[in-house]
C-alpha cells in the first residue's frame, strides 16, 4: 500500500490546506496524475500522484486546518492489492514529541509542527518546547488562540516564506560571486533570423537560449546543478532549472522547468510560457516547485545589469542575467558597441570554488557564441 | 475596426493577463508595460494575442515602436488598413 | 545526630545485630530455619546467636520450607513473633503454599480476627556463581500477592533496622537479603536502630532522569550515576526499598522533576516490578514524561553459572550508563 503524503515544496513549507481531492476511493491513478489541490503559504498547488493503482482510502476531508508536510493524505493499493475502502479515518500522522513536551506546547499554544527536535529518535522533547516558547515571546511568531481560520496564500504569506528561506541561505550559505560580461551580438543576430522565420506566436524571447546554455553548461559542470544535503553535495541527475518568476503583487516563485538540457528551444519557450502563466494563474503542480537543481534569475526586463543572487537551500548555485544592452565592447584592438549581457554566478562555497565557477560562466559564454548549436 | 474597437480588444487582453489592472488607470502616452509592470513574456503574450485574434502578423522588429497604449493602438490600426488594401 | 559515631561493620553483621536486638527487646522473638542453630545460617547472619539464645529460641529446623513456615505462621497465631528464616528465594517455592494461601489471607478468611504477625527472611539474587536454583530475584513475585508487605534491604541501616519495624507490623512481611551484600562492607552509626518501612529512599538528588531500583542494583545505580555526573547528566537515584505496596509518591514526584524514569531490576523483565513501576509512571505521570520509560532487568534465562556468563546476565553499570545517556541526549 503506497501512502500519498501532503508534500513539502521547499525547506521553508511546514504545512499546507488540502483544498480539494480530484479523486475518490476506487478511482484508478497512474503516476503523474493530480490528485489534489493544496493551498501553502506560497499559493495553490496541483498535486500529483507518484506510484500508479487504486485510490484506497482518502484519510484526509477537504477544507479544514493545517496538515503537516509528511502527512499521510490518501492510502493507495497496487495492482495486486486489495483496496480496503475503509471509511475515511482520522489521521494526522502524529508529530513525535514526548508526553511532557505535548502538554507543555497544548498550553503555550505551540504548534509541534513548527519545531525542531532535538530528543532521542527525533522526538520533540520539553526542552524544545521551551526554546519554542522563548522564541515565539521574541518574534510572536506562534499563532493566536483563536479558531484556526483558513488562511488564504497571501502577499504576506509568500512574502514570509521567502523570508524564512532567504534568511536560512544567508545565514547557512557562504557565498561566492563572480560576474563575466558575454557579447550576445552572435546569439540575438541567430534569434532574430529565427524569429523572422516563425510565426509571433513561435518565436523566441533571449531568456530562453540563456536558459538552454546554462543547462548545457550544468551539463558539462554539474557539480553546481546539486543539493547540499548532510554535509556533502549531491549532484541532481536532471537539468531542471528554477526560473523565478515575479509575482504581480509582489513575491516571486521560482517553478522549475524540466530537462531543460534536452529541451528544443522551441519546446523550451513553450514550456516556458505554460509556467510563467501557472505560476501567475496558481495552478503549479507540486512536483515542480521541488524538483529544482539550480535557480535563474533574469531581471534584464527591468533595465538592470547585472543579479547577485541568494541561493535558494538546498541548491549550491544561482545564475543570474542582467539587462543585454549596448556597451562599447574592444576586440582585435578596436572597439564596437554590441550587446552585452552581465551574466553572474552565486554559488555556495562549501559545495564548489571559485575555479569552477569561472568555468561555467567561460563555458556558458562559449555556448552562447554558438546559438545555433543550442 | 474602430480605434476604440481596437483599444477595447487590448483591454480585454489585458485584464486576463494582469486581472488587477484597471483600465482606466493606463495613460494612454506612459511606456505601457511600465504601466502594466508586465515582463517580456507577458508583452509578447499581449502581442500574440493581438495578432491572433486580428489576424496580423507583428515582426519582431516592430516591437521597439510598440511603447505607449497610443503606439500599439495606432500600429494595429495600420496594420488593418494595410490588410484591406 | 551530628557527630554520632559510626562504626565500621558488614551488611551480613548488620542484619545480625537486628537479630540480636529483636532477641533481645521482646521475649517472643524466635528464629527458626535451615543452619540457622549450630551452623550459623547459611550466610552466617545468626552465628553466634545459638549460644547466646539457646535452642528455644534460635532453632534448626528440617529441611522442610513448608513445614517450617507453616510452624511459623501458627507460632504467630499463638501469639509469637517468629521470624523464618528461608535460605533463598528460589526455595521458598516450596512453602508457597504456606506464604500466598495461608500467611497472606488469613486476616481475610477469619473475617478480620487473626492477623499474622509473622516476618520471613530471605536471601535473593544472583552475582555469587550459585547457579540457576540460588540465584534468582523472585521478589517480585511476591510483591504481586495483596496481605503480605515486601521489603528489600540494600543498605547496612537496612540491613540493621527493617527487622524490628517488619516485627511490629501486624501482619506477614518479607524482607529480602540481596545474598551478594552480606560480605559488604560500610559505617554504620553505633547507634543505629529501627528504621521506617512505609516509604522508598532518595539517595542522590538530580534534575535529568530517575534511576528507580532497589536491592544490590542500588550500588550498581550509584556507580552509573557518578559516571553520568561527570559527563554532565544528573541522576535522581531512589531506592525502593519496599516493594509491596510501592510508595509510588516517591518516584511520581521524581518523574514529574527529572520527566524521564530508567528502571534497574534484577527480575526478569516479563511481568517484572519493573513492569509494575513503569505502568504506574505512565497512568500518572504520562504528561510529564518526556522520554518513554526504560527498564534494564536481567537477561530471560536461568541464571548461569559461569562468572562471565552471569554477568552477562545480570544488569551492569556499563549498560545503564549507556540507556540513561541515550535517554537524556538522544
Amino acid at each position: 500500500m503506497a501512502e500519498f503524503i501532503m508534500p513539502s515544496l521547499g525547506a521553508d513549507m511546514k504545512n499546507g490546506i488540502l483544498v480539494d481531492w480530484r479523486v475518490k476511493p476506487g478511482d484508478q491513478v497512474k503516476r503523474g496524475d493530480i490528485i489534489a489541490d493544496i493551498e501553502t503559504d506560497k499559493g495553490g498547488f496541483e498535486v500529483e500522484v507518484y506510484s500508479d493503482g487504486v485510490i484506497d482510502r482518502l484519510l484526509v476531508e477537504p477544507g479544514g486546518d493545517k496538515i503537516p508536510v509528511g502527512t499521510v493524505l490518501a492510502t493507495i493499493a497496487s495492482a495486486t492489492e486489495q483496496p480496503t475502502f475503509a471509511p475515511a479515518q482520522s489521521t494526522e500522522r502524529r508529530i513525535k514529541a514526548s508526553p511532557a513536551a505535548r502538554k507543555l506546547a497544548a498550553e503555550h499554544q505551540i504548534d509541534l509542527s513548527r519545531v525542531s527536535a532535538s530528543g532521542a529518535g527525533g522526538a520533540i522533547t520539553l526542552a524544545d518546547i521551551e526554546t519554542a516558547i522563548k522564541t515565539a515571546t521574541q518574534e510572536q511568531i506562534n499563532p493566536p488562540s483563536a479558531p484556526p481560520e483558513r488562511p488564504k496564500a497571501s502577499a504576506e504569506g509568500l512574502r514570509k516564506a521567502i523570508a524564512a528561506a532567504m534568511s536560512l541561505a544567508n545565514r547557512e550559505i557562504p557565498h561566492y560571486y563572480l560576474a563575466t560580461e558575454i557579447d550576445m551580438s552572435r546569439a540575438l543576430a541567430w534569434q532574430e533570423e529565427y524569429n523572422r522565420q516563425h510565426p509571433i506566436s513561435e518565436r523566441l524571447l533571449p531568456v530562453v537560449l540563456l536558459l538552454k546554455a546554462t543547462a548545457l553548461a550544468l551539463t558539462r559542470i554539474p557539480e553546481l546543478n546539486a543539493y547540499w544535503v548532510d554535509g556533502k553535495p549531491v549532484i541532481r541527475p536532471e537539468v531542471n532549472i528554477g526560473f523565478a518568476v515575479a509575482l504581480r503583487g509582489g513575491g516571486l516563485i521560482t517553478p522549475a522547468l524540466a530537462n531543460v538540457d534536452r529541451l528544443s528551444l522551441a519546446q523550451l519557450m513553450s514550456a516556458m510560457s505554460d509556467l510563467i502563466s501557472r505560476t501567475r494563474a496558481g495552478k503549479l503542480r507540486a512536483s515542480e516547485l521541488t524538483s529544482a537543481g539550480i535557480t535563474v534569475t533574469s531581471l534584464g526586463d527591468l533595465g538592470v545589469r547585472s543579479v547577485f543572487g541568494v541561493i535558494y537551500p538546498p541548491q549550491v548555485a544561482l545564475v543570474g542575467f542582467g539587462r543585454i544592452s549596448e556597451r562599447p565592447w574592444a576586440e582585435n584592438g578596436a572597439i564596437s558597441a554590441r550587446p552585452i549581457l552581465t551574466a553572474t554566478l552565486a554559488a555556495d562555497h562549501r559545495a564548489s570554488d571559485g575555479h569552477l565557477g569561472a568555468r561555467f560562466l567561460d563555458t556558458l559564454d562559449k555556448l552562447l557564441q554558438e546559438p545555433e548549436k543550442l | 475596426m474602430t480605434e476604440a474597437d481596437i483599444r477595447t480588444l487590448i483591454f480585454e487582453i489585458i485584464v486576463q493577463i494582469a486581472p488587477e489592472i484597471d483600465s482606466a488607470d493606463i495613460s494612454a502616452t506612459e511606456n505601457l508595460r511600465e504601466e502594466l509592470d508586465i515582463d517580456s513574456f507577458d508583452f509578447l503574450k499581449l502581442l500574440i494575442a493581438l495578432s491572433e485574434q486580428l489576424s496580423i502578423e507583428i515582426p519582431e522588429q516592430d516591437y521597439e515602436r510598440l511603447i505607449s497604449l497610443n503606439d500599439l493602438v495606432t500600429y494595429l490600426k495600420d496594420r488593418l488598413s494595410e490588410n484591406k488594401t | 545526630m551530628m557527630g554520632e559515631q559510626r562504626l565500621k561493620t558488614t551488611y551480613q553483621e548488620a542484619v545480625r545485630s537486628g537479630l540480636r536486638d529483636a532477641l533481645l527487646r521482646d521475649e517472643r522473638v524466635f528464629l527458626m530455619g535451615e543452619d540457622v542453630g549450630c551452623y550459623g545460617g547459611c550466610f552466617a547472619a545468626s552465628k553466634g546467636l545459638l549460644d547466646e539464645f539457646g535452642p528455644e529460641r534460635i532453632r534448626d529446623t528440617p529441611l522442610s520450607e513448608s513445614t517450617f513456615t507453616g510452624a511459623g505462621i501458627g507460632a504467630a497465631l499463638g501469639g509469637m513473633r517468629p521470624i523464618v528464616e528461608i535460605m533463598t528465594v528460589n526455595f521458598s517455592l516450596l512453602a508457597l503454599d504456606q506464604i500466598v494461601n495461608n500467611a497472606a489471607t488469613y486476616l481475610h478468611m477469619s473475617g478480620g480476627q487473626f492477623n499474622v504477625q509473622l516476618v520471613i527472611r530471605m536471601a535473593t539474587g544472583g552475582g555469587k556463581q550459585l547457579a540457576a536454583q540460588h540465584s534468582h530475584s523472585l521478589e517480585g513475585w511476591y510483591a504481586h500477592i495483596p496481605g503480605i508487605k515486601i521489603l528489600c534491604a540494600a543498605t547496612l541501616e537496612d540491613a540493621r533496622g527493617m527487622l524490628w519495624s517488619a516485627l511490629q507490623d501486624p501482619d506477614p512481611v518479607l524482607i529480602f537479603e540481596p545474598s551478594v551484600l552480606y560480605p559488604m562492607e560500610g559505617e554504620l552509626a553505633a547507634d543505629a536502630g529501627a528504621v521506617a518501612i512505609d516509604r522508598a529512599r532518595l539517595h542522590r538528588q538530580g534534575k535529568d532522569l530517575t534511576l528507580i531500583s532497589y536491592g544490590s542494583c542500588l550500588y550498581k545505580c550509584l556507580d552509573a550515576a557518578d559516571t553520568l555526573a561527570a559527563e554532565g547528566i544528573e541522576t535522581e537515584l531512589i531506592d525502593l526499598r519496599v516493594l509491596r505496596p510501592l510508595d509510588e509518591q516517591t518516584f511520581l514526584t521524581s518523574v514529574e522533576k527529572t520527566h524521564r524514569a530508567l528502571i534497574v531490576d534484577e527480575g526478569w523483565r516479563s511481568g517484572s516490578l519493573a513492569a509494575e513501576i513503569s505502568a504506574r509512571i505512565m497512568e500518572q505521570a504520562f504528561y510529564n514524561l518526556d522520554a518513554p520509560v526504560e527498564r534494564i532487568c536481567s537477561a530471560e534465562v536461568p541464571m548461569p553459572y559461569a562468572k562471565h556468563m552471569e554477568e552477562a546476565a545480570l544488569p551492569q553499570v556499563e549498560e545503564i550508563v549507556k540507556t540513561a545517556r541515550r535517554m537524556v541526549r538522544g
